[in-house]
């Protein structure tokens, strides 16, 4: 057994909070020293499992498995894959950049604390491959997000962090009578009672009835999470009262844990289920995608706009994984990236734009071009992306779920395709509006970008056009294993997927296109 | 028989649990009486001490019953087995830990002396018979021990008025409820021709009943649970519990909920399941109905409280909804051989439970500083800056209450999930945990309380919150317990199950 990598890529930032919790709080340097090492040492680790990765592998690599809770049959069992290897990176790299970037004003230590606990409660999550395992992961994020919205979050901040709160535990209601019952269903035909997710999506078969209301069980929590319409509504206020850093990290990558979840766990355990509900889940996206767009332009609120946009960038995503081709799927896979890094890195910047002027009114800023045409550029290098313009990531990913997805779901691509104009709309309003025209009296002394925020918008927008400019790498592992879904797809379901499951080659000859 | 009286052989013991429990309460009210007050903590040290031993000792019998097999006692009065043993166990730790909180309570407010705890041991020991009991008779004993133990506690604050309310009311109440539990057993003898578990079994395998000829059992069964269901304090025959758990001092309100609570669900467990499965699929709907309307009652009313004892009060209302759901579990199984999971794992729940809502009025009872009054959730604003461990400590166990994964909190709402999921009872398990996210609210509005809000000028003139080494203690054991049992519950959750596999099987 080599070294245990996906257990420690948990435990460090577990262990970190520990430590940052019994420092005193007299030594605030030293506080942030530990968080800084502990988060940067776990993005290490990231990048290590990324380069020692094998890329046509499409099966659960370096896999830790050790019985936990014996009588009910739950093990430590963590595993990562194609789908889940970037989304572990973009866990890795987020945290540190946002424990380095961003000042929580008060309570250093508790807050650094509740931030390495967030980590490695969403490491947990995307490397679980047991169901109870998973569940616990997944509740668990709850605890530091609802602490940090809660502690450090603008004035509605009591409202948004329970609202968040309840929201996400009424969905693992359903979720948790979900895994139990498909435990128990499969303990009648594997003999014994076990909660791995591989053992029962591979060997177990369920009444095809069973199978869907499992699978509503299971989806009703993603889909709050993701978040699906008209499940929404939590977001918008979550994303606006929490302080800059949770906002990146609940955009960046716990939105993420709905769409991955349904990947995961909803495809991967109930395939035909899967393929039976995808008429309701593409129109919910489809309407994710068009509402998102529209109260994203109606938004006064310049964070309010960046959570609506996330409200249809999502609905993207969804739309992918429904449309169950090898294209759309991997498609998904990559924006569930894009949008982390695009949006989060929008978040860091409207956070940026409160630290300076103490408002987010869009009515209230105007003609930042002029005073701070760096950070506008910056601005705008994001903004593209999360528009989905070519050569940057957004459109790499967005290409993929609209050419896979018309081939087995055309209308709705079709409807779903103007959500990307509305996009270009609603993000460029907004940026007229802030950047553009001649700053007013208190717009004029709007300072500059600053070495450490340029810093930590460098590796945003590094990422941002190297994945834009050449995707293959990336495309390259995440493949593989979304042809492996499909294919466990096929063998339970006989559906046939239109795409022949074969390399998509994109990305080299993208830029070419206008 | 009839003409002549045998004096029964008497495994003394067996009942050694009882008997140290029963010893030390007696040696608190006789020397106690007759001697100077005791040196501090004296009293408290002696109640825990003895209720240690009688742990000890359960588990030495836990042992014993595992190789030698479950056995009745004293003329089939008492049942010894792995159940009883473990809710002995239960109870004992809830004495220790409620121990450990009061004897801090008493000083502070000057009441220190011996008659508390030896009402805590002469309550533990109803709870322990009730948990034994092999006769309706017998087990009424026991809950009448528990409840006039109960009776006097709640009113045990001689100066406060909120204090002797309640315990009047508790003790109306509760002789209400007694009376409906002792018609019920008479009921029952009245049909069966007998109060003993196992021949009320026998009675109908060997005369089976034939056109609503067991009509008088029926209607025994009925006032049966309903009086039990007093006890657990289910709805709607919860109405008491608020009003005695806000009125009552706050550790003796915790020993309620904790002990209170253990032999109050033993006693239901065992007489539906071990004397009346025969009618199980008609009280099983019955059990059923009482979860649901417990689960969503408690937790909508705890969410609407603005004091903190009351808030808890529903949601112990709402967790006695949860164990229901065990109940209802156990019921499809109730006399077969294979027990299923609703046993084992409401006792689990029990166990969990008991430890957490004591470290959580522990707490309490620190915020409510001198005098026991401050339990508005006013009070709570600002803890976590002047007390932050005591606060986080605090945190740690109001997650648990709301079952947040890696506490103990989830590990017992989960086995009695999966307990009902077993039994295909999907409907009740959804209510479960949907009535739980309902709760969640309750306990994020303490923590939002404790860490969030900002303390106002009328808050600052309180006393500081004082945390003296017992209670602390008792709070430290409590969130490592929880801790420990969410991490690693392997051991725990087998313990439970190998109890429940050892029961005194009843029938030829």
């Amino acid at each position: 057994m080599s070294y245990p990598i996906l257990t420690s890529l948990v435990a460090v930032p577990a262990v970190g909070a520990l430590l940052v919790a019994l420092l005193s709080k007299n030594r605030p340097e030293w506080v942030k020293l530990v968080a800084i090492l502990t988060s940067v040492f776990t993005g290490a680790l990231t990048v290590w499992l990324l380069s020692s990765f094998e890329t046509a592998d499409p099966g659960f690599q370096f896999v830790s498995k050790h019985e936990w809770i014996k009588p009910w049959g739950i093990s430590w069992h963590l595993g990562v894959d194609g789908i889940s290897l970037f989304l572990v990176v973009l866990t890795g790299v987020l945290f540190p950049l946002v424990i380095v970037g961003i000042d929580p004003h008060h309570d250093h230590k508790r807050y650094l604390s509740w931030m390495l606990l967030l980590e490695a409660g969403m490491m947990g999550s995307f490397l679980s491959l047991d169901l109870f395992l998973f569940f616990v992961f997944f509740e668990i994020v709850l605890v530091p997000m609802y602490f940090l919205i809660g502690g450090w979050g603008y004035e509605g901040r009591i409202y948004a962090a329970t609202k968040f709160f309840l929201y996400t535990m009424v969905g693992s209601a359903f979720m948790l009578v979900g895994i139990v019952t498909t435990a128990m269903l499969a303990r009648e035909q594997l003999g014994r009672l076990t909660f791995d997710l591989v053992e029962i999506a591979e060997q177990a078969d369920f009444a095809t009835n069973t199978a869907r209301w499992l699978f509503l069980a299971f989806a009703v929590a993603f889909a709050v999470k993701v978040p699906m319409f008209p499940l929404h509504t939590w977001l918008p206020d979550a994303h606006t009262q929490a302080p800059t850093g949770g906002s990146v990290i609940l955009a960046g990558v716990m939105l993420k844990l709905g769409t991955y979840g349904l990947l995961r766990f909803g495809v991967y355990l109930f395939p035909e289920a899967a393929l039976w509900s995808r008429e309701l889940f593409l129109t919910l996206a489809v309407i994710g995608i068009l509402y998102g767009a529209i109260a994203a332009t109606m938004q006064k609120d310049l964070k309010r706009l960046v959570a609506y946009s996330s409200v249809a960038h999502l609905g993207f995503i969804v739309l992918g994984t429904f449309a169950f081709t090898s294209q759309a799927i991997t498609g998904a896979t990559m924006q569930m990236i894009n949008h982390g890094l695009s949006t989060g890195a929008l978040f860091l910047l409207v956070g940026m734009i409160y630290e300076r002027r103490h408002t987010r009114q869009i009515a209230e800023l105007k003609g930042l071009q002029k005073v701070a045409p760096i950070f506008a550029a910056a601005f705008m290098v994001v903004m593209l992306s999360s528009i989905g313009v070519p050569g940057l990531n957004g459109f790499i990913g967005e290409y993929l779920i609209l050419i896979g997805s018309f081939l087995t779901a055309r209308w709705w691509t079709v409807v779903a395709a103007t959500g990307v104009i509305l996009a270009a709309l609603y993000l460029l309003w907004a940026y007229q509006r802030v950047f553009h025209g001649e700053p007013d009296e208190a717009n004029r002394s709007f300072p500059e970008l600053r070495i450490r925020e340029a810093a930590v918008l460098l590796p945003f927008i590094g990422l941002i056009v190297f994945t834009g400019v050449y995707p293959k790498p990336m495309l390259d592992r995440i493949e593989p294993s979304v042809n492996a879904l499909i294919t466990h797809v096929s063998e339970k379901t006989g559906y046939e997927s239109p795409d022949t499951p074969e390399p998509v080659e994109v990305g080299t000859h993208q830029e070419a296109q206008p | 028989m009839a003409d002549t009286f045998t004096a029964p052989t008497i495994a003394w013991f067996d009942l050694t649990p009882i008997l140290v429990l029963l010893g030390a309460a007696l040696l608190l009210l006789l020397v106690g009486a007759l001697t100077p007050r005791w040196p501090r903590g004296l009293y408290a040290a002696t109640t825990a001490t003895a209720a240690g031993t009688a742990m000890v000792l359960s588990f030495v019998l836990w042992d014993d019953v595992t190789d030698q097999g479950a056995r009745t006692l004293v003329a089939d009065a008492v049942i010894l087995d792995g159940f009883s043993s473990f809710a002995t166990i239960a109870i004992c730790a809830a004495v220790l830990l409620a121990c450990l909180v009061t004897d801090d309570y008493l000083r502070r407010e000057q009441l220190d002396g011996p008659e508390i705890y030896a009402l805590y041991l002469t309550s533990a020991i109803g709870g322990v018979v009730m948990a034994m009991a092999n006769d309706l008779i017998v087990l009424f004993i026991g809950l009448e021990v528990l409840s006039m133990s109960f009776y006097v506690l709640a009113a045990s604050h001689r100066r406060r008025i909120e204090s002797q309310e309640s315990g009047l009311k508790y003790f109306v109440l509760g002789g209400f409820s007694s009376a409906f539990f002792l018609y019920g057993v008479a009921l029952i003898y009245g049909g069966s021709g007998s109060t003993r578990y196992d021949e009320i079994v026998t009675a109908f395998n060997d005369v089976v009943p034939t056109e609503r000829a067991d009509a008088l059992v029926l209607a025994g069964v009925a006032l049966l649970v309903v009086g039990l269901a007093f006890k657990v304090s289910a709805v709607p025959f919860h109405f008491w519990t608020p009003d005695v758990y806000q009125g009552a001092p706050t550790p003796i309100t915790a020993f309620m909920a904790s002990a209170g609570k253990v032999g109050a669900f033993a006693a239901m467990l065992r007489v539906l399941t071990e004397a009346l499965p025969n009618w199980r699929d008609d009280w099983r709907p019955v059990v059923w109905v009482l979860s649901v309307l417990t689960l969503v009652v408690g937790s909508v009313l705890a969410v609407v409280q603005t004091n903190v004892k009351r808030m808890l009060a529903y949601s112990s209302i709402s967790h006695a909804g949860f164990i229901l759901v065990g109940v209802e579990a156990a019921a499809h199984r109730a006399g077969e051989a294979d027990p299923g999971q609703g046993v084992s794992a409401s006792l689990l729940y029990l166990l969990l439970y008991a430890v957490l809502v004591l470290g959580t009025f522990a707490v309490v009872s620190l915020v409510a500083r001198t005098g026991d009054g401050n339990t508005d959730l006013s009070a709570f604003r600002g803890l976590g800056r002047t007390r932050p461990a005591l606060a986080l400590g605090m945190t740690v166990l109001l997650l648990a209450q709301a079952g947040v994964p890696l506490t103990s909190g989830f590990i017992a709402k989960f086995g009695v999930i999966e307990a009902a999921v077993d039994e295909n009872s999907y409907a009740i398990a959804i209510i479960a945990m949907l009535a739980s996210v309902i709760a969640a609210y309750l306990y994020l509005r303490i923590m939002v309380s404790m860490w969030i809000a900002d303390p106002e000028p009328a808050d600052e003139a309180l006393e500081p919150v004082r945390t003296p080494f017992s209670t602390v203690l008792a709070v430290v054991l409590a969130v490592g317990f929880t801790l420990v049992v969410g991490v690693a519950p392997g051991w725990i959750v087998s313990a439970a199950e190998n109890a429940t596999t050892i029961v005194h099987q009843v029938g030829p």
